[in-house]
């Protein structure tokens, strides 16, 4: 089982936030900055494994993350889940936000934290993996977009325009803020597909 | 009015969204929260309006605010109204804030579970997927019992999209409801054949997370995993499946010789470490399993060794990590393979990743011997010191402990040794494990009586200077070890007015409470041992001055705030007071005084309370007294202040007892120790003290207090190192010599290598060290169950599987009221889950009965519940049709689960590697498998676990296998007569004039019995029957099932069975084998036995029915001559037996029929007389057709042949039959069979 999946940024910034076990948003915003605090101060180029949150779950758990760019992508699983294949599903997430998004950075994220979850909830399920193949993955959320499209039709072109014009008035535009790429490494493992 | 919608989606337009959200909080970095604060005003005011649209906006911003960490449950029915909108766009914003923010506490929960059964239902797949997704985040009980069997009808779902979610999230129904266990799991076990590998994956995944709680359930499901693990190439599903029979080895020790072959041949052939990495891990948990007994598997340990050295070796530092961590599982049963890689291991200690250190740590804790454990310890120790970060060191920290204490300190030669090291331990700074330390000081002293002398010396120098341990913080961690110190010094001191004053001084008040109450307590009993040894002298003016001492320093004690402290001090102050009036009059008291305390105390096991057995008749549950009232119960608990008190101190209570109270009580004990045969006696040689050199020398420093930062430890373990070092070489010498000796003796005798390392036992320990066991009450319970935890949610999961199921066991399922009018949409309802309706046939009256009863209560609750969400319920329920939730029986209740026995057997039979006589074959006889054709539509013909195909013929049959055999055959037949008997029930189909309704049970007259199998040829000798069955797995196979029957009185042996292949359909021979191979069918026949035997056929078109002609040929031995047969036959292979029943919705049928794909074709009967229901059941049956829909006297059938052709019937009254295909040929021939089987009757 995975307990937690968890994005955030270099400063500990939460980026998204899924929890497959219930906790007060208390206990979710210490699990992430104690999860940040664990994983940051790892260097590069070490294990992508670590024991030991103190809450989230306790030794039966283990942190598996992998760290692009600027963000940390950390999934909490349990001693059920294999350690490479997580790491390879959290490649596969990656690599298929990057199609969803088109070189997906952390801005992407940050402006569709929704997109972001409905993207993950077509891979991990109430916290078991549903599917691993990324092309099933990305077909269905190409599905969830042309649903949505057609339900907006006419009615969602003024909507569209009007967050335009906002763009255009706002002095920063988002794009033009550089946090940096995620660069896509090669994995190094064999992943499913 | 108008005007007012129009202003709305003007304002609309300007609302803020979740972009303009997130940048709002990206532009005040400053007064983040006041900005969010005022967010969160305008997205009340946002919920308050009556647009959707506005709402969905406003929750998808509190999804972002949830993450943020602001609390929103406030909004939860906000929420609720947004899931239930038609949008899909809006649902899914519904669904997700749910999922984030709804949990078992959210009392809205209760109101979604109409909404959700809609969006189940949906005939747009990616409501119901957004359903199922959100569902599993927040799923309860309540809403796991009433959606189960919604749930449960999705798993046939036509769209693999919904069939592995609804697969998938069975676990978190599961687990919140575990009586849907046993009722879903014959279709869950039916999804791991699914045709599409994503469902299958999502049946693995649940299978193995139920097994791996309660592996024994799932035993049965061996083989079937087995087939899978060699035919699937996915992965991910590979990985799961070799983790779950990690999981199942331990518990069935045959299986795991059967793993271990293909498991190597992964291991050598995969490329995908994954995979590697887990089949090393399972092929470790089957060597434990069988590490006892069996000896043939230095082969594959020396793999797995082999295979970890390399992921150890390797530079991705990820297979390092995984690589140490399998490596300690093989530590425990086979250490000897490890150790041979002590040097990587140490080599790995260095690494500078923390989470390898620490694996390598664990691996230490194997690789230790009487030998190498100071080496060890001294690195350790090395990077003790070294060590950054507190986390790390309190880990190295518990390993040397871990590692010194193993196995009762097996590997400590000398304990001095070892309480240095201890000692040195208590340098550390901030370490949490102050009160680990401690508690090692006490046992050991406790438990090795020789080294008393030595810890006590030790422990004063550490009291003398616990201004060191408390001195710059106050945390809770070191200053533990004083507890232990101060424990020590008084039990086991000698004479030591030094420590006695150390204990006294006004700092010790700043100590924690009950190390304070150690002290008080232990300064009592170093008091005691002073005035003994002043007692004979005729000064005595030392003993006065020490009572002086403790009457100037006790007060101190007697005002602490703590309780304990306070008592025990005002109490010794009393006694010394006493004792001090005594002395002036010069009245020898030391004596008497050291009674006080007299005594051994030995260690109890941990367990011991809880293992003493409760004696016979005593009821600790029952009362004593009449039970208080429970005013007075709440004032009277009792409140716990003696925290952290351990049982040794319990002599502090009787300090006041008198003098002759206390001989009496000695006197008691002593004769029940000699009583006691496990009672360990205090011998006078205990006393004995080391004896190691070098002792004499080492000075005894009075610290000057300004100098050191460190503990001044007496012993330098450096300097243990080095004495163990000559000590051995002294011991090895001296054997040497003897063994010279010897050798000289026996010259003519081969060379021994007497240069190879010493084996352990040739180390002795320095000096003899009397251990101590734990006392354990007598006849303690045996007992080691004390670890479960009784909250695990799993633990009511742990339910037998193979056992039939029950009558009383079903999914509550909704149904509507046959009475309420039916609307459009309720119509509609129906018309989804033709499913249920099916297999809601045959039912007696009885249940229906109780059925309405349990309706009534139910509805009785669904208006109590209604009374108090009325105003809330009322506008969701107003788009919905009212349904009343009834309990009835499954559609699986019905369907004939395999028994326990037979599934028993199966697996015994799969397991054993011996010929066994295929009984297990049997089991597919026709009434049997007529019935499960039947009653499940869903279930495919062939659920069973394949028989493996390689048995061989057996020459010789043991008498007790016949036996068996006969047995079971009786057991059969009687199943066949229940189950002929449930036959009729499950055929009686709903007719009339009504469509179909879910959960009316109609009387119609029982259907005859079918027989699936049809004559294949037969003689005076043998008789064949057969039946062809497509594989849903393979499309280009069938399987052929040839039931053979002795008919003669002879005894029938090495049956060949041979078909001449057409182009078009071979005979699959096993390899190797030539075209025109005959082959041998797998049993011999006596007099009046039948048997199956199953044959599969390649296939390449299935559009022509096909006949091939083959042979039998067989050997009849009778008493007297054995005679050479032959039997030719003709296979007829139809049309529909590439034909499976496959079950489809009513929606997509009319998509299919709408899609203009297929071709038609019609056809009608002449002169049928049956009813129309029989008609129905004799298509489903020989045909393997399932309806879709059943309206007044009119039915559209539906089946796919094993290629993925579709085909669609319409069945009319007047027995017209109007049928559409894709393929015309095949559709002609269908018909044309279909014909014949009405014709025949």
């Amino acid at each position: 089982m995975i307990k937690a999946i968890l994005i955030f940024n270099n400063h500990g910034k939460p980026r998204l936030s899924k929890f497959y076990e219930h906790y007060t948003e208390d206990t979710e915003q210490q699990i992430i900055r104690e999860t940040f605090h664990l994983v940051s101060k790892r260097d590069e180029n070490i294990c992508n494994f670590l024991e030991g949150g103190l809450l989230i779950g306790g030794s039966e758990n283990k942190l598996i993350y992998r760290h692009y760019a600027t963000l940390y992508f950390v999934f909490c699983v349990d001693s059920s889940e294999s350690e490479l294949g997580i790491l390879d599903l959290i490649q596969v997430f990656v690599e298929t936000l990057d199609k969803c998004f088109e070189n997906v950075c952390e801005l992407d994220l940050i402006f569709h934290m929704d997109k972001v979850h409905n993207i993950l909830a077509e891979m991990v399920m109430g916290g078991m993996v549903l599917e691993t193949n990324m092309s099933e993955i990305i077909t269905q959320a190409e599905a969830h977009n042309k649903m949505e499209k057609s339900e907006a039709g006419i009615a969602g072109a003024p909507a569209r325009a009007v967050s335009a014009v906002k763009n255009m008035n706002l002095p920063e535009m988002p794009k033009n803020i550089n946090i940096g790429d995620i660069s896509i490494k090669v994995p190094n493992l064999p992943s499913f597909k | 009015m108008a005007l007012k919608i129009v202003k709305g989606s003007i304002d609309r337009m300007f609302d803020k969204n979740l972009q303009d959200l997130v940048r709002g909080i990206r532009n005040h970095k400053e007064d983040e929260a006041k900005y969010i604060s005022t967010c969160i005003d305008e997205i009340k005011q946002e919920l308050k309006q009556d647009n959707i649209a506005v709402k969905a906006n406003a929750v998808c911003k509190l999804t972002y605010l949830q993450m943020l960490g602001y609390d929103v449950s406030w909004a939860a029915f906000n929420i609720v109204e947004v899931m239930s909108s038609s949008k899909f766009t809006y649902k899914r914003i519904g669904y997700l804030a749910a999922s984030q923010c709804f949990h078992e506490g959210t009392d809205v929960i209760m109101l979604t579970t109409n909404q959700i059964r809609k969006d189940l239902s949906s005939p747009n797949q990616y409501d119901t997927g957004v359903a199922l997704t959100g569902l599993s985040c927040f799923v309860t009980p309540d809403l796991a019992r009433d959606l189960a069997n919604d749930i449960m009808t999705l798993m046939s779902h036509t769209k693999p999209y919904i069939r592995k979610k609804a697969v998938l999230i069975m676990y978190k129904v599961f687990l919140k409801y575990p009586e849907s266990l046993r009722p879903a799991f014959p279709r869950l076990k039916e999804k791991l054949e699914d045709p599409d590998p994503g469902v299958q994956s999502a049946a693995v995944n649940v299978i193995c997370e139920l097994a791996r709680r309660n592996p024994k359930n799932y035993l049965s499901l061996a083989p079937l995993f087995f087939k899978l693990m060699t035919s699937s190439t996915n992965n991910w599903v590979l990985i799961k499946i070799i983790k779950l029979f990690g999981a199942l080895t331990p518990l069935e020790p045959r299986l795991g010789k059967k793993l271990i072959e293909p498991l190597t041949n992964l291991i050598h052939s995969t490329s995908a470490m994954s995979l590697l990495y887990e089949c090393v891990n399972t092929v470790i948990a089957v060597l434990i399993s069988l590490s006892s007994g069996m000896p043939n598997h230095s082969a594959s340990i020396q793999l797995c060794v082999q295979k970890l050295r390399i992921l150890i070796e390797d530079s991705d530092q990820n297979l390092k990590y995984l690589g140490l961590l399998a490596m300690s599982k093989i530590l425990k049963t086979h250490p000897k393979s490890v150790q041979s890689h002590k040097d990587l291991i140490l080599q790995c200690l260095d690494d500078k990743d923390e989470s390898i250190r620490l694996r390598a740590l664990d691996l230490l804790y194997g690789m230790v011997s009487k030998k190498n454990l100071m080496e060890i310890v001294k690195k350790l120790m090395l990077h003790v010191d070294k060590a950054e970060g507190t986390t790390y060191r309190d880990e190295l920290l518990t390993k040397i402990i871990d590692i010194c204490s193993q196995s009762n300190y097996q590997y400590i030669t000398n304990f001095e040794w070892y309480i240095s090291i201890l000692v040195e331990l208590t340098r550390l700074e901030g370490t949490r494990h102050g009160h680990l330390i401690a508690s090692q000081m006490l046992d050991v002293a406790i438990r090795v009586k020789a080294i008393r002398g030595f810890a006590v010396a030790q422990m004063a120098t550490l009291l003398d200077n616990a201004h060191l341990l408390t001195g710059n913080t106050q945390r809770n961690g070191i200053c533990e070890v004083l507890y232990a110190a101060a424990w020590i010094c008084g039990e086991f001191s000698e004479y030591s007015m030094q420590t006695l004053e150390a204990m006294l001084r006004p700092k010790v008040a700043t100590l924690p409470g009950h190390i304070q109450a150690v002290y008080v307590q232990n300064a009592a009993k170093l008091f005691a041992t002073v005035l003994q040894k002043h007692e004979g002298e005729t000064d005595s003016q030392a003993a006065q001055e020490t009572s002086q001492l403790l009457i100037d320093r006790l007060p101190l004690f007697v005002q602490s705030a703590n309780l304990e402290v306070q008592e025990r001090a005002s109490c010794i102050l009393q006694l010394v007071k006493y004792i001090q009036k005594l002395q002036q009059k010069n009245v020898e008291v030391a004596e008497e005084v050291t009674a006080l305390f007299a005594g051994e105390l030995n260690p109890v096991a941990p367990k011991a309370q809880k293992k003493v057995p409760i004696p016979e008749g005593l009821d600790l549950d029952a009362w004593i007294n009449e039970p208080p009232s429970e005013s007075e119960s709440e004032d009277e608990k009792p409140k716990v202040v003696f925290a952290k008190e351990e049982p040794k101190h319990y002599r502090s209570r009787h300090t006041e007892v008198d003098e002759k109270e206390l001989a009496r009580r000695r006197e008691v004990r002593k004769q029940e120790q000699a009583n006691n045969p496990f009672y360990i006696k205090a011998s006078p040689s205990s006393q004995k003290v080391y004896d190691a050199p070098g002792v004499e020398h080492i000075p005894v420093v009075q610290i000057d207090l300004s100098v050191p930062l460190k503990v001044p430890v007496l012993f330098n373990c450096d300097l243990y190192l080095w004495l163990e070092e000559e000590r051995q070489q002294k011991e090895k010498a001296e054997r040497k010599k003897k063994e010279k000796k010897k050798k000289r003796e026996k010259r003519g005798k081969g060379r021994k290598a007497d240069s190879g390392p010493e084996s352990e036992e040739d180390i002795r320990p320095a000096h003899q060290v009397d251990i101590v066991t734990e006392e354990m009450p007598e006849n303690a319970l045996p007992s080691d169950d004390d670890d479960k935890d009784p909250n695990d949610p799993h633990k009511a999961l742990d339910i037998d599987l193979d056992k039939l199921l029950a009558d009383s066991e079903k999914l509550p399922v909704r149904t509507h009221r046959p009475e309420v009018l039916k609307s459009p949409a309720e119509d509609r309802d129906s018309k989804s889950v033709p499913q249920e309706t099916k297999k809601k046939r045959g039912r007696g009256g009885k249940e229906k009965k109780e059925g309405k009863e349990g309706e009534r209560k139910r509805s009785k609750e669904e208006k109590k519940k209604k009374k108090k969400h009325k105003e809330v319920e009322e506008e969701l329920l107003e788009s919905q049709p009212e349904e009343a939730v009834q309990s009835e029986e499954t559609k699986e209740a019905a369907a004939p689960p395999t028994s326990t026995s037979a599934e028993a057997s199966d697996l015994d039979f799969w397991l054993s590697s011996a010929p066994v006589p295929p009984a297990a074959a049997q089991e597919v006889t026709a009434p049997s498998s007529a019935a499960a054709v039947d009653t499940s539509s869903a279930a495919a013909p062939e659920s069973e676990p394949d028989e493996p195909k390689d048995t061989e013929p057996e020459d010789t049959k043991s008498s007790k296998h016949k036996k068996k055999k006969q047995k079971k055959e009786k057991e059969e037949k009687e199943k066949k007569k229940k189950k002929r008997h449930h036959h009729h029930h499950h055929h009686g189909d709903a007719g009339g004039e009504d469509s179909v309704q879910n959960g009316t049970v109609e009387e119609e007259e029982p259907l005859p019995v079918m027989y699936i199998y049809s004559l294949l040829a037969e003689n005076s000798y043998i008789k064949m029957v057969y039946d062809i069955q497509g594989n849903h797995q393979d499309e280009s196979k069938v399987v052929v099932s040839v039931i053979f029957e002795n008919k003669s009185d002879s005894f029938l042996k090495s049956m060949e069975f041979n078909v001449l292949d057409s182009l078009n359909s071979k005979l699959q021979r096993p390899e190797g084998a030539g075209p025109h191979d005959s082959l041998t069918v797998p049993f011999q026949l006596p007099p009046g036995v039948s048997n199956e035997a199953r044959f599969v056929f390649s296939v390449q078109s299935i559009v022509m029915p096909q006949k091939l002609k083959g042979t039998l040929t067989f050997i009849v031995k009778s008493d007297e001559s054995s005679t050479h047969e032959k039997l030719d036959f003709k296979l007829h292979f139809t049309c529909t037996s590439y034909l499976i029943t496959t079950p489809c919705y009513s929606d997509a049928y009319a998509k299919l029929l709408e899609s203009g794909d297929l071709k038609g074709s019609s056809l009608r009967l002449e002169g049928i007389s049956m009813p129309f229901h029989h008609l129905l059941a004799r298509i489903c049956f020989h045909h393997h057709f399932s309806v879709v829909e059943r309206i007044d006297s009119c039915a559209s059938m539906y089946s796919r042949s094993i290629q993925g052709h579709h085909v669609c019937l319409l069945v009319k009254t007047s027995v017209f039959i109007e049928s559409k295909w894709e393929e015309s040929s095949l559709l002609g021939n269908v018909l044309d069979e279909i014909k014949q089987t009405f014709s025949k009757c």
